[in-house]
């Protein structure tokens, strides 16, 4: 049973893509090998460095087993006159390689057919693999691709060489013109020539001969290095960054780590602009005290054994420092204009072609969240709207500053650093002004469904304001996302609106913010590109959707609860929460499910009478009902929908829904005994009356006949 | 801390170091180009050449104007003109990353010494057509080289595709050197009496100067004026061209003596007067972008007539240079050729 090793040497593959890549490799190898019966005795393995995937199948069979079948011909009728074989008789044996004597007889239920059992001959391992994996490794994903020897063949960066071994031998295959031999790579720097492979057994460890580690040493190794490096200074801790790690572990094949310093005056800077410098820029770690504070020393990771003579370290702290000096240039520079006189500035920076500048969008921001601001406070909730309309104007004026212009991914974080620091008012309390900060500081927050959401309510409404103006802007001049596309990823702040709301609970309707968005534009030079006729029905589907994705894939709750919910409402995105919760909590009790059912089926009752032109008696006359299964219903109903409104109205939706379970037994009698679609018009319209009244009564904290349900219909 | 290394190269031995290295492997050492460019690919060398199936090896220096970028001579690592060392090898050679390396080792850095990374960084100009799949070349955290295989330039593919090597000579010689700012590179040193010249010395002047003029006192209106001069002029040229491809040939008995005079005209069609005035617009577009007078919803469209240009300058160029083999071939008979011609609509070139 040998051994096999697929090993893609290639120039440096982006460290984003290595891991999916080598993933879809192994899958790959491993279906092949499965599909030709030639499935390995243990487990694959494999190793991923930015210049090679490499796979390994230990034990797979060197040919694929032979394979005997029973291989049906035509009927005996046919094969046979006179008990002599016919030319179909004579043909088939031909096609299957026997002599006309060994063909069998085979009854099935059309009758007696010939058949004959043949052997395939497997074919051998090395041959099917030689044959099959050029396909395989031309079919790999990569997100971004590249020509370099002709057209038609691509593949991420060039390939340079390919081993391809079973056992001690080499698999006669060839891709992109590169023939296939035992000869690998090790290092580029600190091994010579190339690292012949004896076997696909050895290969790891003649790799590692070679200088070159897998990923998961690679990372212990990186980890252990980074301690190490960080026990010299006393009390010190790298943070911990697991997308740096996953990086610098893909840009390496055999990494250690160097522990570089700058000059302490550059902690005058904010710890985010160093952060980022170090982290985005330099792909660093930082290193911070045991009180969190950052210390003056950075850790980078190399690729390579090591800093004998503290010359890479030398280099990546002049780099750094020149980096910091910029950084440090960037911020005095921009304290000689302060944030209020940059708003005057913002007259020139183009917010969207059609939509105008950055300042018109601080106006309009500006009012609504100023108007979001008075509904939540009349609500009743604790806010201050004076810092909403304060933060709100000075928002986008470090779009304007170096510092931004430079790192354009700290926006937000550059405008609320700069307003703590400078004096925006001279009459501002600090701890308002700090507020004031907060809130610029959070406006782009939050930037994916798992980042935070602004911290405070100020920041939170001046958040939903700036992605609201936006989307309105945009769907207005019918820059609708659709598909794959939406260049200005307006779904992505949609979502930020409805998770920024739900977690501070605002009471704000989505509909309602989108319209007071889109009056905004009322009069603006904007109109006149305004091309969307539906602008409130367009905006209305695109929310609910993200309120859907937000329930579903942010809180985890069933489709169809999900369904059930926002087919009830769905606009409340805080309340639609609540529902959806308690719905998940009930669902699966038996009383529940039944009166979905129930619900299903007085829905489909309501439709076909409907679609029938049956009348449906405008006012419920309960002295027309003729059953006493149908009286008690009606007279149930009132009583429960009393109840259910009480604890609809406190926010008490789960025991709202427990008291509409408590209908099943009066509903399922009904069921039993009544039959709706009578003759009798006046009895058959009261009868759906009725039922109207229990949908309408009952469905506005869930539409229960969206609840999908398993068990058998207890109703008839 | 600003004395440079003693023994470490000025900053013309390196780019004489860089230039014998690639002279050595077989490149034309070419001279910078002598119309404003932002980067040694906008040079005909590079961007013209790339296009078609001939291969080409060359390096030269290219100094390179981006008039945004100019700092008054302030800061000491960001200049509004810097120089490039720019080597395009075509198609590229199997080990062109070994032999980047060994260019490093030209230069005396002792990679065994120094921790070196591919970092993927793609290569994109809206402005010229243009893109490649690359990386930035970190030396000890600092990038030295964008290294891009080139794959499509002037909105043309790429057949074969090239390698750009694209060596920053101020970042390089400073490190080289260990200086913190890029004026106190030494640019030459006088054998005998070893009086040194600085990057100042030389340069600094240029950057004050052209900071104030970029920033300051550059004239917009007659900047837009250049502009719209060179963008019509261009595009006249291209329409021009464009006239031998809309020349039918109806008669097949028609004269050859005219034909070929055709044919003798397009060939020396100044397609390179074209392409010049298309980088004279991207320069002014340049100045006018560092002037503040370019809004950003302007900037996509001032962004695109210039790629327009450059564009129809580039399919023009395969046109005239590399003629298409249908349409080169000599079809059995006259009528034949007559048809294929006016099927295309275009005037088969003569000779090749």
């Amino acid at each position: 049973m040998p051994d096999f090793l697929l090993e893609i040497g290639c120039e440096e593959i982006p460290a984003r893509m290595i891991e999916g890549a080598i993933g879809e490799l192994r899958e790959r190898v491993n279906t092949l090998l499965q599909r030709e019966r030639l499935a390995p005795s243990e487990a694959i393995t494999w190793l991923d460095t930015p210049r090679r995937l490499a796979v390994m199948a230990p034990g797979i069979p060197p040919a694929q087993p032979d394979l005997t079948e029973q291989v049906t011909g035509p009927s005996a009728q046919v094969a046979f006159r006179d008990g002599q074989p016919t030319p179909a008789a004579h043909a088939f044996a031909k096609k299957v390689g026997v002599d006309v004597s060994a063909l069998e007889r085979i009854t099935t239920a059309k009758g007696e057919y010939l058949g004959a059992t043949v052997t395939r001959k497997g074919r051998s391992a090395a041959e099917i693999l030689a044959e099959m994996l050029p396909r395989e490794i031309a079919s790999l994903y990569w997100p971004k691709n590249m020509y370099w020897r002709k057209r038609g063949e691509l593949f991420v960066r060039p390939v340079r060489w390919l081993v391809a071994m079973l056992d001690e031998h080499v698999i006669p295959m060839e891709v992109f013109g590169i023939a296939a031999g035992n000869h690998s790579r090790g290092h580029r720097l600190l091994a010579h020539g190339t690292a012949t492979i004896s076997r696909p057994g050895n290969y790891v460890e003649q790799l590692r001969a070679a200088r070159v580690l897998g990923a998961p040493e690679r990372e212990q190794v990186i980890r252990k290095a980074l301690d190490a490096a960080t026990r010299t200074i006393p009390g010190a801790r790298w943070r911990e960054d697991k997308p740096l790690l996953a990086t610098v572990v893909n840009l390496t094949e055999f990494p250690s780590v160097i522990l570089g310093a700058f000059d302490a005056e550059f902690l005058v800077l904010p710890e985010e602009v160093l952060v980022t410098v170090m982290r985005d820029h330099q792909k660093y770690f930082a290193i911070e005290d045991s009180s969190g504070k950052l210390l003056p020393h950075f850790l980078a990771v190399l690729n390579t054994g090591g800093d004998a003579h503290g010359l890479i370290r030398h280099g990546n702290e002049r780099v750094l420092r020149a980096r910091f000096n910029d950084a440090r240039f960037f911020w005095q520079t921009d304290q000689k204009q302060s944030l209020r006189e940059r708003v005057e500035l913002l007259k020139h920076v183009t917010f969207q072609k059609d939509l105008g500048s950055y300042y018109e969008k601080t106006l309009r921001v500006q009012h609504l969240a100023s108007w979001l601001a008075e509904t939540i406070k009349q609500a009743g909730m604790a806010i201050r709207p004076g810092v909403v309309h304060k933060a709100a104007l000075l928002a986008k004026t470090d779009l304007t500053t170096e510092l931004v212009k430079e790192f354009t991914e700290l926006q937000g974080m550059v405008g609320g650093l700069y307003a703590r620091v400078q004096t925006l008012d001279e009459e501002l309390r600090p701890e308002v002004q700090e507020e004031i900060a907060k809130a610029i500081y959070d406006q782009y927050k939050p930037a994916s469904m798992e980042d935070d959401v602004p911290r405070t309510v100020e920041g939170a409404v001046l958040a939903i304001a700036d992605k609201a103006d936006s989307i309105a802007g945009m769907f207005a001049l019918g820059l609708v996302p659709s598909g794959s596309k939406d260049p200005f990823a307006l779904r992505r702040q949609a979502n930020g609106i409805v998770k920024t709301i739900a977690e501070h609970k605002l009471p704000l309707r989505l509909s309602q913010i989108m319209l007071d968005a889109r009056s905004q534009y009322d009069g603006a030079e904007a109109e006149k590109k305004f091309a969307n006729a539906d602008y409130a029905g367009s905006t209305r589907s695109f929310f609910r959707e993200r309120l859907e994705f937000y329930l579903k894939d942010g809180r985890g709750h069933a489709y169809d609860v999900v369904n059930a919910v926002l087919a009830a409402d769905p606009d409340d995105v805080v309340d639609a929460a609540a529902r959806a919760e308690a719905v998940s909590k009930v669902r699966g009790s038996a009383d529940f499910e039944s009166i979905s059912i129930a619900f299903k089926r007085t829905k489909n009752i309501l439709r076909q009478a409907a679609e029938n032109d049956r009348r449906v008696a405008e006012r419920l006359d309960s002295s027309a009902l003729a059953e006493d299964a149908e009286r008690e219903l009606a007279a149930l109903i009132p009583k429960t929908a009393a109840a259910v409104e009480k604890l609809r109205q406190l926010g008490n939706y789960e025991q709202a829904l427990l008291e509409i379970a408590r209908l099943r037994p009066a509903v399922d009698k009904f069921f039993d005994k009544v039959m709706v679609m009578v003759d009798d018009d006046n009895l058959r319209a009261n009868r759906l009356a009725l039922l109207q009244t229990l949908i309408k009564e009952f469905s506005t904290i869930a539409d229960f006949s969206e609840i999908v349900t398993e068990g058998k219909e207890s109703t008839k | 801390m600003n004395s440079s290394k003693p023994n470490s190269l000025t900053f013309q031995e390196l780019i004489l170091k860089l230039q014998a290295f690639f002279a050595a492997r077989g490149a034309v050492i070419q001279q910078p180009y002598d119309v404003e460019v932002g980067a040694g690919t906008m040079a005909p060398e590079t961007f013209l050449r790339v296009l078609g199936p001939k291969p080409y090896k060359v390096a030269y220096v290219q100094p390179s104007r981006r008039p945004a970028d100019g700092r008054y001579g302030e800061n000491p690592n960001r200049l509004f003109k810097h120089m490039q060392l720019q080597v395009i090898l075509k198609p590229p050679p199997e080990n062109v990353q070994e032999l980047y390396l060994e260019s490093l080792g030209a230069i005396g850095i002792d990679l065994r010494q120094h921790d070196i990374k591919f970092e993927e960084d793609n290569w994109e100009s809206p402005t010229l057509g243009a893109w490649g799949i690359g990386w930035q070349v970190m030396l000890d955290g600092l990038e030295v080289t964008q290294f891009t295989y080139f794959q499509q330039c002037g909105g043309v593919d790429l057949d074969p595709i090239c390698a750009e090597l694209t060596y920053g000579l101020e970042r390089l010689c400073a490190f080289l050197q260990d200086v913190d700012s890029i004026y106190d590179i030494v640019w030459a040193r006088d054998p005998e009496t070893g009086r040194e010249v600085k990057y100042g010395d030389v340069r600094l002047v240029d950057e004050q100067e052209f900071s104030v003029y970029n920033f300051e006192a550059a004239d917009v209106a007659s900047a837009w004026k250049h502009f719209e001069l060179c963008e019509a002029e261009c595009k006249a040229l291209l329409d021009g061209y464009a006239e031998f491809n809309r020349v039918k040939v109806e008669d097949e008995d028609k004269d050859k003596s005219e034909e070929n005079g055709i044919a003798r005209e397009k060939s020396r069609f100044p397609l390179l007067g074209a392409y010049d005035l298309c980088l004279k617009c991207s320069h002014y577009f340049n100045i006018l972008d560092a002037r503040g007078a370019i809004s950003v919803t302007e900037r996509v469209g001032v962004i695109a007539r210039v790629r327009a240009l450059a564009v129809g300058i580039a399919k023009a160029w395969m046109d005239q240079q590399y003629p298409s083999p249908k349409r080169d071939e000599k079809p059995q008979g006259a009528k034949a050729a007559a048809k294929d011609k006016e099927k295309k609509g275009k005037l088969a070139p003569v000779g090749s």
